[in-house]
């Protein structure tokens, strides 16, 4: 933990260090422009890629907006979460939003991302609306996986999104996977396959990462690093924590995930490196503000101190207000403005979720299976109901007939009613006595 | 009970001969299950497609040389359903140990890498867990691997992607992914191969939702199975048992797929139902061969889908006869005769005459030695005495 804050005293002095390209400051917005990364990379068995990014005023901007976003949907969770609108597990990405922001900005919707159930900021990284993501943690039918996902489970085909899922690093042969797959049909893109620190000691993590490296598949493993799996911080968890190095010939690269910039470039380069060379490791040094899930307070194995200090010294969202300002991009007002629009805009898509109405009971039994076979239980609950109502039905008749009888017994023998007769001895016998 | 043949005894014996099997001449119920499986792309003029569920062949001694189709092993089946499935989709490929080079350790996949390449038939190390992961991300692409288990009880260590990410990923992801593949391998208690080669994971796959699991059980059945698996848009599950790779059987030249949630009836009778699959139908038609000349007429059913069961065809046979006895190689607890009980009794419970008999194995891991072994399972002597009790 002391090492995080010298880490990020580091960096907090070669923050300014920012160099200008020749054409100098940005009058049209996609002129480039050059930026060093807050930390050099750090290569295992590979040359790491240089230091100075290029980038421009609407990237950069776009980044600023994009985080942002993320950022205030993940807090909105949190407080749907306490309200009770979200149940279950919530698992959030404050924090860590460079990573998924800055993998974006190198790739395209063609190359795969899968990951694990930290997924609601890559979802909208991948073209995931806000409406789909909020409905789908309450729960309703128009979340991208009909409410019948979960936060764990956000998937979105049309943008290469692969999920979105809960057991621990099961997604990363998945991940090789859908390499393979990029291989097979020759379509020259990539899949970044991300877990975690406590992912990272997973066995089919290696047996996957061995394949990969076998069959030179397009995979990029992708390990966000935020120093804790749940509540076990990461040397307590594994005994070599340099997860980049871990992948042994498998070239690794170790990445400050909590610069978008220097993560545009890691996987820029990484993307280069899997599509002639096969998988390398990319290890993004990040954080997260908020404990592992919404049922862990985060503070019980760290101190608030370490969180405030990553936040005040680290923090990614900060780190990109402060280079757009030192470009003189956008004024200060101008940044507070995108950040009160995209606080708008998640509280309607929040307001709109709330109006989507829960899933329809027959999605129960839909896409268990594939169109073609259905799956309706034969004695469900409504088969149950009827059987009940049958045999009341027959209770009820037996009833009647017996009432039926005895009165046609009465009157055919002229007998008083039972009572009277009980203790004589009388010539009519009511059949239901004795 | 009076002694009344449902089919004449030539008929019956012709059923029961083994090892060769002779495609049964007799006419079965089908069943009206929703046809999806067999249903075939027309636009793809693959050839003439032969839907019924049993080779309908005209039973003629006299004409043996000249009969139709091909003499193959039950293993030569599932390498000609694969192969044919290879050729038709170029998607189709095969995960699995030892399947390319060595050509299969049961040579279900003998010659594929030559033909296919590297890629499609593929030599993964022994990492089941992951190299069923990563047919199931490439099944997410639309590819359609075929994974196999060298043998059923190691996909133990891939359950987590088998229940997990094949079973439940199409609902999860709210119906945008769906994930073809076939998983497949010889499982069962084979000759003396110990505890942990001779498992039943039919058991324990059972209650994945969104899986479907069948059952082959003769060359025939092995390569439409096969084919139907394929072209399945759900995870299927195919299991084969180690002792019946051998079997021979003459299968029709043209293409044909089976229906993959149809039942096959194997002998019909009227005295007592007798539901069973995989290797067990073969201890079944022994004991109905003593049966029968005991003066009993067993109607057979191989279930073959064991998930779902296909209750219209077996429903439809307990309706007739009123007594049921399941053999099946599971074991007691929990097994697939367990489920198929309780379903039964469920739904056709007024049309039993006697609690339902489940003959099983027993719950113990299989011993090595041989006598051991053999009471492990059910053995045809029970099954004669199970029905002789029932019938009584």
């Amino acid at each position: 933990m002391a090492q995080l804050i010298r880490r990020a005293a580091a960096l907090n002095k070669s923050l300014p260090a920012a160099s200008f390209a020749a054409r100098g400051l940005a009058t049209a917005s996609t002129s480039p422009i050059t930026v060093e990364t807050s930390l050099p990379f750090t290569g295992h068995n590979i040359d790491p890629p240089s230091r100075s990014v290029e980038t421009s005023p609407q990237e950069l901007l776009t980044f600023f907006r994009d985080m942002a976003l993320m950022r205030r949907m993940e807090i909105a969770a949190d407080s749907l979460y306490k309200a009770k609108l979200i149940r279950g597990f919530c698992h959030l990405y404050d924090g860590q939003e460079a990573v998924c922001v800055g993998m974006e900005a190198a790739i395209n919707r063609k190359d795969c991302i899968i990951t694990a159930y930290r997924d609601h900021c890559i979802f909208l990284g991948r073209g995931g609306t806000l409406l789909e993501a909020f409905a789908e943690l309450m729960g309703r039918k128009d979340g991208c996986s009909k409410g019948k996902g979960g936060s764990m489970h956000f998937y979105k085909k049309e943008g290469g999104f692969y999920g979105g899922h809960g057991i621990v690093g099961a997604q990363v042969p998945l991940g090789c996977g859908l390499a393979f797959a990029q291989k097979y049909s020759k379509d020259e893109s990539v899949t970044f396959a991300m877990y975690g620190d406590g992912a990272a000691n997973q066995g089919q993590l290696f047996e996957a990462l061995n394949m990969a490296a076998l069959w030179d598949l397009p995979a990029i493993l992708v390990c966000e690093n935020n120093h804790y799996g749940m509540g076990t911080a990461e040397w307590r968890a594994a005994k070599s924590p340099a997860y980049y190095k871990r992948g042994d010939y498998v070239p690794g690269l170790k990445v400050d995930g909590m610069d978008a910039l220097a993560v545009k470039q890691a996987c820029k380069f990484a993307k280069e490196h899997a599509l002639k060379n096969g998988p390398i490791i990319l290890e993004m040094d990040t954080y997260r503000y908020h404990g592992h899930s919404m049922s862990d307070p985060g503070s019980t194995y760290r101190t608030r101190d370490e969180i405030s200090g990553v936040r005040q010294e680290r923090d990614p969202i900060e780190r990109i207000r402060k280079l757009v300002l030192a470009h003189d991009l956008a004024t200060e007002k101008e940044l507070k403005d995108t950040e009160k629009e995209v606080r708008k805009e998640v509280d309607e898509a929040i307001a709109q979720a709330k109006e989507s109405p829960m899933p329809d009971p027959s999605e129960l039994f839909s896409n268990v299976y594939a169109k073609g076979l259905g799956t309706e239980h034969k004695t469900g609950t409504l088969q149950i109901t009827y059987n009940y109502l049958l045999l009341a039905l027959k209770d009820l008749v037996a009833f009647f007939l017996v009432v039926f009888i005895r009165s046609r017994q009465k009157r055919s023998e002229n007998c008083t009613s039972m009572s009277e007769n009980i203790n004589n001895d009388s010539t009519c016998q009511d059949p239901f006595v004795d | 009970m009076e002694a009344s043949f449902g089919v004449s005894s030539a008929a019956a014996a012709n059923a029961v001969n083994s090892p060769a099997l002779s495609p049964p001449s007799l006419p079965f119920i089908r069943s009206e299950a929703r046809p999806i499986s067999w249903r075939v792309d027309k636009s793809r003029k693959a050839g003439k497609i032969t839907t019924k569920a049993v080779a309908a062949q005209a039973e003629n001694p006299a004409s043996a040389a000249s009969k139709p189709g091909h003499e193959v092993l039950l293993f030569e089946a599932l390498r000609e359903g694969l192969e044919e499935e290879m050729e038709r989709d170029p998607r189709v490929c095969i995960f699995g140990e030892d399947v390319g080079h060595y050509g299969g350790s049961y040579k279900v996949s003998k010659g594929l890498a030559d033909k296919y390449g590297d890629l499609r038939v593929l030599d993964t190390p022994i990492a089941e867990n992951s190299f069923t992961g990563m047919a199931v991300g490439a099944a997410m692409t639309g590819l359609r691997p075929v994974v196999e288990g060298m043998n059923m009880g190691f996909l133990l260590l891939a359950f987590n992607q088998i229940s997990d990410n094949c079973g439940m990923l199409h609902y999860t992801s709210g119906g945008q992914f769906t994930i073809p593949t076939v998983i497949r391998g010889p499982g069962g208690v084979g000759r003396q191969l110990g505890a942990e080669h001779s498992q039943r994971l039919e058991s324990y796959f059972q209650s994945i939702p969104g899986i479907q699991m069948v059952a082959c059980s003769t060359p025939y059945n092995a390569k439409g199975l096969m084919k139907a698996a394929i072209r399945s848009e759900n995870p299927v599950v195919l299991f084969e048992h180690v002792l019946l790779y051998n079997l021979k059987e003459r299968i029709p030249d043209e293409e044909y797929v089976v229906s993959l949630e149809e039942a096959e009836m194997v002998r019909p009778g009227e005295h007592v139902t007798i539901l069973t699959y995989s290797r067990m139908r073969y201890h079944v038609m022994q004991a109905a061969k003593t049966l029968v000349n005991k003066g009993y007429d067993p109607e057979v059913i191989d279930i073959r889908s064991l998930k779902p069961f296909d209750l219209y065809t077996i429903g439809n046979s307990i309706k007739k006869t009123h007594k049921v006895l399941i053999v099946e190689e599971c074991m007691r607890t929990g097994g697939i005769g367990a489920s198929l009980t309780a379903a039964i009794n469920e739904n056709f419970n007024d049309y039993l005459d006697a609690p339902i008999v489940c003959l099983s194995s027993q719950d113990v891991p299989t011993p090595y030695a041989g006598t051991l072994e053999e009471w492990t399972v059910v053995q045809p002597g029970q099954i004669v005495t199970a029905v002789e009790q029932l019938c009584r």
